[in-house]
């Protein structure tokens, strides 16, 4: 089974992150990158599939795939040291800002162009936190869409998931190839050995860029973007409220509050 | 007059709280028309009336219910296509999301997702309003090309009732319905709370609550303030409470009017996930915890005293 999990380096979160003034675009550059960590669950289940794959007898390989600046081999190689087999790293100049529309037709053309039996991402970015990907993927794959799965079981031909709801879950099935994303804690995520990470050095990484994937530069690029920013500004700091110390009467004076704002 | 074509979110005949939030923007930009997929358009018809829209464009087709995605986003393609609505707006929960995800892509129009506004620009064409970066930026951004589709962050907009003819205008799917399918519903077990990101008041536990038993006195409060329960990723990790009410970076965003933070020190994945909510009180023992720089009302001190004492008064209050 041919698996390839998509993967995004992204800012920190736990560090501060800013709009760049000039195009209002996220700037990348001013803070540490990482894997983002909900792709990690993504990485963990391709693995877990392909190990039950071969556990039955049958090939299966984990790809990652990245689009992102150079600097995102970072986390393509963090990907490959806790064991996928290889990866493809989408970088040109000319991706630079690209919305999610345009992000998804590139990927398309890539996945289209090497060929899965199963895709995998994340439930969303922590950075755009749109969680639109799979979604946009399989529909512009023209391939069935399992996502926000919180099970996944495949026998290789028929997938069949969790699917997470307001109220519960779905049971959801298809056929494959398909695309699914996972949620948070559908597993544990393993961390790189020793030894994955000596491995992961020897593991081939292909570099496309927009010619290589035949992508068309006019349709990604800030330029393809169907949406742009008006303005923005930081949000000014709330105002200071009032904290007291608990005297004893910390309860009375929460409810007294609350009172005050028709809350009780 | 420009229609705008809003989707219900809708269970079993009841129409959610988002569509009227929708109802309520849409209002601003031309004829609220909602979309019903699936049967019990009529059960809705009242309620949707209440809140301006104008029509219901129902596709009463059980099968709607038994596939992924698919077939919701291909009637609203079909629906752009023949009514040229100037805006379409979808709730933006996670299957909102993922609709308006693949409309965008069958349209080629540009999509804005977690707006938690929306007004007309200068050209009277929608402006949405995004708190990105955990509430840290504001952004306010347009679509540049196609029919702009906007996910509207639940919670955001104050419905207002506003009288309208609700008229059902039925349709059909053009094509076969396709995708993956749904073979089963399981429902979680339903607490009587209200659910997290629809609550006007959240309380949320941290790890100050010391364990599962500790975090009952969250649950209390929340039950006493008529409260979702909320829980800081500590205290999902540790399994004191369920992942699903995690609040924060990699869980839920809520905006709530009330959000009460328990024992919760408020790193920065925290304040992602509910520094946008209109009022915030904490209590923490350690005086220098990020959380009091965000709250309205805070107090230092052990939340084991703090909070037994204020249900205590709180039901002195519904007392008297």
């Amino acid at each position: 089974m041919n698996i390839v999990v998509c993967v995004k380096q992204v800012p920190d979160t736990a560090l501060e992150r800013k709009l760049k003034p000039g195009d209002a675009t996220l700037d990348r550059a001013a803070v540490d990158g990482l894997i983002n960590e909900l792709d990690e669950y993504a990485i963990e289940e391709g693995l877990r599939i392909a190990e039950a794959q071969r556990d039955a007898g049958a090939d299966a390989e984990v790809t990652i795939l990245t689009m992102g600046p150079e600097k995102a081999a970072e986390s393509i190689r963090k990907a490959l040291s806790m064991g996928a087999d290889k990866a493809v790293h989408l970088v040109d100049d000319g991706l630079a800002g690209s919305d999610a529309l345009s992000t998804s037709y590139a990927l398309a053309k890539v996945l289209s162009g090497a060929g899965f039996d199963l895709v995998i991402c994340g439930s969303e970015s922590t950075d755009a936190r749109m969680g639109v990907m799979a979604a946009m993927l399989a529909e512009r794959l023209g391939v069935p869409q399992l996502s926000l799965a919180s099970k996944v079981d495949t026998d290789g031909s028929v997938i069949r998931v969790r699917r997470a709801t307001d109220e519960g879950y779905d049971e959801a099935e298809a056929s494959l190839p398909a695309v699914i994303s996972v949620v948070e804690k559908i597993n544990e995520p393993r961390y790189p050995s020793f030894k994955g990470i000596m491995a992961a050095k020897k593991k081939p990484v292909a570099t496309l860029s927009l010619a290589d994937a035949g992508i068309e530069p006019d349709a990604v690029g800030l330029l393809s973007a169907a949406t742009e920013v008006v303005d923005f500004a930081e949000r000014p700091p709330r105002q200071a409220g009032t904290i007291v110390k608990d005297e004893g009467d910390g309860g009375v004076k929460i409810a007294e509050f609350l009172a005050g704002q028709k809350f009780i | 007059m420009a229609e705008v074509l809003v989707v219900a979110e809708h269970t079993a005949g009841e129409v959610k709280k988002a569509t009227f939030e929708l109802l309520t923007a849409a209002r601003r930009f031309g004829e609220p028309a909602v979309v019903w997929a699936g049967p019990g358009a009529e059960d809705g018809q009242q309620r949707l009336a209440e809140f301006g829209a104008a029509l219901i464009y129902a596709a009463a087709d059980p099968g709607f219910d038994d596939y992924v995605v698919v077939p919701v986003a291909e009637l609203l393609a079909q629906l752009v296509r023949d009514k040229a609505p100037t805006l379409v707006l979808v709730a933006g929960t996670a299957e909102g999301k993922e609709v308006a995800a693949r409309l965008a892509v069958k349209t080629d129009s540009g999509l804005i997702t977690d707006a938690v506004d929306l007004t007309p620009g200068d050209d009277g064409n929608p402006v949405a309003e995004q708190s990105i970066f955990g509430g840290a930026t504001v952004v306010r951004s347009r679509v540049t090309r196609g029919t702009p589709v906007v996910a509207m962050r639940p919670n955001s907009v104050s419905p207002e009732p506003a009288p309208g003819t609700a008229e059902i205008s039925p349709v059909t799917l053009a094509g076969q319905m396709t995708g993956a399918r749904i073979t089963g519903r399981v429902a979680a077990e339903r607490s009587q709370r209200p659910e997290l990101t629809e609550a006007s008041i959240v309380v949320s536990g941290g790890r100050g609550t010391g364990g599962a038993e500790g975090f009952a006195v969250v649950e209390k409060l929340a039950d006493a303030l008529g409260a979702a329960v909320g829980a800081s990723r500590a205290v999902t990790d540790a399994g004191w409470y369920p992942h699903q009410f995690q609040v924060g970076q990699t869980g839920k965003t809520v905006s709530p009017q009330l959000y009460m933070a328990v024992g919760i020190s408020g790193a920065i994945q925290h304040r992602a996930g509910m520094q946008t909510s209109k009022m915030i009180v904490a209590i923490n023992k350690d005086p220098e915890a990020p959380i009091f720089e965000l709250a309205d009302f805070g107090v230092v001190g052990d939340l084991f005293k703090v909070v037994p004492q204020l249900l205590d008064e709180i039901g002195r209050r519904k007392q008297v």
